[in-house]
């Protein structure tokens, strides 16, 4: 009989710890908790996220132990090649075939907008890093997705801003001409004139442009004071590089580049970038607890993180805490509850995700260091000021969110 | 202040001075191109690729070598015009009989190989490659600041292009070249050995497209994706010059540089294609080009 009983008995245990363990797992939609990383990895915006950005999560999974509420966290990514129809067809192969998740990653705003259109109709979660257009969270918001790192808004508020304060008050704008580089312009005209400046001429060149000579003529011919560059990637590259071979900065004249990656500046070197103006959502070198994940992060991958990268991570970290915290991994609980949490790493200041899924955070106005000023090679920046959170992005009130009740 | 078409008379002389650089650039990159075209009938698409090999080279050998400028305007095109040599022997002559079409894409498929390569190792940001000490610098010519780097660049590229025209049209061995290609077997029974001729002229057209790299690499960030962008200008000038007429890629890359940078002052959207309108209206009115032979 004491066999049977002990039979009994731990059969009973058995039945009752597969039942905990299952209850536990209905929570989770299936055996998994799958993250499907979508990037530019061999293109244009290669280096700002790319295979970088890819490790970043990495590392957010392995710190956060590789599984959550019991399930193995898995990550898979994929090349956009910065097209919408490519990333929204990855996406709803992820959707229908991986069940994915969550999408993080997404640099080109036209992918970031397609994508989370997608998502809306199939109910899924993404956090979008490396986007710069505001739209995505004014006129494109949805519940499914949550900007993270930085916008428009703050690029043209915060370099533009500090810019005419320092008596910067004539610019001629340099201006890519396709919609990011409008939207910047039209930003930055009017935090220009609103602070009592003046834009006294301009120039739209085609995107990309590889000879920025004529243009810098151009500008050196206008007379003002800031030469404006509302350009990024390689078109910011080249008009900064051609800009120092003709002097422009030696003449008097200042630039201030209003979306600058780290990477950007590195590759140019500090010679022709010093005293270049930015506005940053991060950099590696502003703390210590900043320093010490980026020291982690240059040990895997070889170089200094850009503020898309630092910004995965943080966000993968926010997003698996509140899938432990809620313990589901239905989108809109989580949602939910990332909402509900402040934002406090290493990355984000002050931070806390608004209706419109615009994570708001301070926000640094830095200076590029000058070769004396620089003790290694990636010793870049110098912060300047911290822009409040609450200065720096869109108010609620401005927004056109159809999430936001004005 | 005297004006020309509403802008200022220095404004303007400024920009047609860039315009001129621009276009000693344009003519040496479509030499090359003209030059492979011409004797080989290779449509060399790898030549975007073999001008960033050259840029590269010049940084890593004065990265990891130490080696200057001057040393790697002259060292650089020797080194990547024996690539280019290894390319023919290995590949392009096994394809010499088929249609050009199949070398296009052959050439196409290595240049896409390259830059997959170089941009897995070292990404796409790329790096900056110093100005050299001599040629830093301006010079203040009254109506603009010019850069002496630029001004060099402007003398190297004519005396290159005029050097190689000189070669190829007035001496000997521009004459077997040209027999060569008109003729391979009679020349043989001359006792000229052609397929070393192919090889060499192969090896001189991506020579030339190296040292516009070198040339190009204090001016531009050194990128793998340097090349891509500024090969379909380059093509565009050797089909408005005719395919193959040296002196139609020279004369028509520094005209080509003059039109877009006026179209830089007076409506720069269109800058960047401005270069294919005009490639659209030769074809229309001169299909071979304005240099070219009627074939």
């Amino acid at each position: 009989m004491t066999f049977n009983r002990k039979t009994l008995a731990s059969s009973i245990a058995l039945a009752a710890a597969t039942l905990v363990a299952s209850s536990a797992q209905a929570q989770m939609s299936d055996d998994e908790l799958r993250i499907g990383y979508l990037a530019d990895m061999s293109g244009t915006y290669r280096d700002l996220a790319g295979p970088g950005g890819l490790e970043a999560l990495k590392m957010a999974v392995e710190d956060f132990g590789g599984e959550v509420n019991g399930v193995p966290i898995e990550v898979f990514s994929a090349d956009d090649r910065n097209s919408a129809d490519v990333g929204a067809n990855t996406v709803r192969g992820w959707i229908d075939q991986e069940s994915v998740d969550l999408v993080a990653g997404m640099v080109a705003s036209s992918v970031s907008i397609a994508v989370s259109k997608l998502l809306e109709e199939a109910g899924g979660l993404a956090i979008i890093s490396g986007s710069a257009a505001s739209s995505i969270t004014n006129e494109h918001c949805t519940p499914n997705h949550i900007h993270w790192v930085y916008d428009t808004y703050p690029l043209a508020n915060g370099t533009a801003k500090a810019v005419v304060d320092q008596g910067g008050d004539t610019w001629f704008m340099l201006t890519a001409d396709y919609a990011f580089g409008h939207a910047l312009e039209a930003d930055v005209t009017k935090v220009v004139e609103e602070n009592g400046g003046e834009i006294v001429g301009g120039v739209r060149h085609p995107f990309p442009t590889s000879d920025f000579s004529s243009y810098i003529l151009q500008a050196q011919g206008s007379g003002a004071k800031i030469v404006g560059l509302a350009n990024a990637g390689s078109d910011t590259v080249n008009a900064i590089k051609t800009a120092s071979q003709f002097g422009l900065v030696q003449s008097g004249q200042q630039l201030a580049g209003l979306l600058i990656f780290l990477n950007d500046v590195h590759a140019m070197g500090l010679e022709s970038t010093q005293g270049l103006l930015l506005t940053t959502g991060w950099y590696w070198d502003m703390d210590e607890q900043s320093r010490e994940w980026a020291e982690r992060y240059f040990e895997r991958v070889g170089s200094m993180p850009t503020m898309v990268q630092a910004g995965v991570y943080s966000s993968t970290m926010h997003y698996l805490n509140a899938v432990d915290e809620a313990d589901t991994d239905e989108s809109q609980a989580v949602r939910a509850q990332m909402a509900a949490t402040p934002v406090e790493d290493f990355f984000s200041r002050n931070g806390y995700i608004r209706e419109d899924g615009r994570m708001v955070h301070d926000m640094y106005l830095a200076e590029v260091k000058s070769p004396d000023e620089s003790t290694g090679e990636w010793d870049l920046y110098t912060i300047k000021s911290t822009i409040p959170a609450d200065e720096a992005y869109r108010p609620l009130s401005e927004s056109q969110c159809k999430l936001v009740q004005n | 202040m005297t004006m020309i078409f509403g802008v200022p008379l220095a404004v303007f002389m400024g920009q047609l001075m860039l315009g001129l650089i621009n276009g000693a650039f344009y003519a040496l990159l479509s030499l090359g191109l003209a030059v492979i075209f011409g004797l080989l009938k290779i449509i060399n698409f790898a030549h975007g690729a073999q001008y960033m090999l050259g840029a590269f080279a010049a940084m890593l050998a004065l990265e990891y070598l130490g080696i200057n400028y001057w040393a790697a305007l002259l060292l650089v095109p020797l080194v990547v015009g024996a690539l280019g040599v290894v390319i023919e022997r290995l590949v392009l002559r096994r394809i010499a009989h088929l249609d050009h079409l199949y070398g296009l894409l052959l050439t196409y498929g290595l240049a896409l190989i390259l830059e997959g390569t170089l941009i897995n190792i070292f990404g796409v940001s790329g790096s900056s490659y110093p100005t050299p000490e001599a040629l830093l610098g301006g010079l203040n010519l009254g109506f603009m600041f010019l850069p002496t780097y630029r001004a060099w660049v402007l003398v190297a590229a004519l005396v290159v292009c005029v050097g190689t025209w000189f070669v190829i049209e007035r001496t000997r061995l521009g004459a077997y070249l040209r027999a060569g290609t008109e003729n391979p077997a009679l020349m043989q029974a001359f006792g000229v050995n052609v397929p070393q001729l192919i090889t060499l002229t192969y090896g001189f057209g991506v020579a030339l497209a190296a040292f516009a790299g070198v040339l190009a690499a204090p001016l531009y960030p050194v990128s793998p994706t340097m090349g891509s962008s500024l090969l379909i200008v380059v093509f565009a000038v050797v089909v408005i010059g005719g395919m193959g007429s040296i002196l139609g890629a020279v004369l028509t890359g520094l005209a080509m540089g003059l039109i877009e940078g006026l179209t830089k002052v007076y409506y720069p959207e269109a800058a960047n294609t401005v270069i294919f309108l005009v490639m659209i209206l030769v074809l229309l009115l001169r299909p071979a080009g304005l240099f070219g032979k009627e074939a």
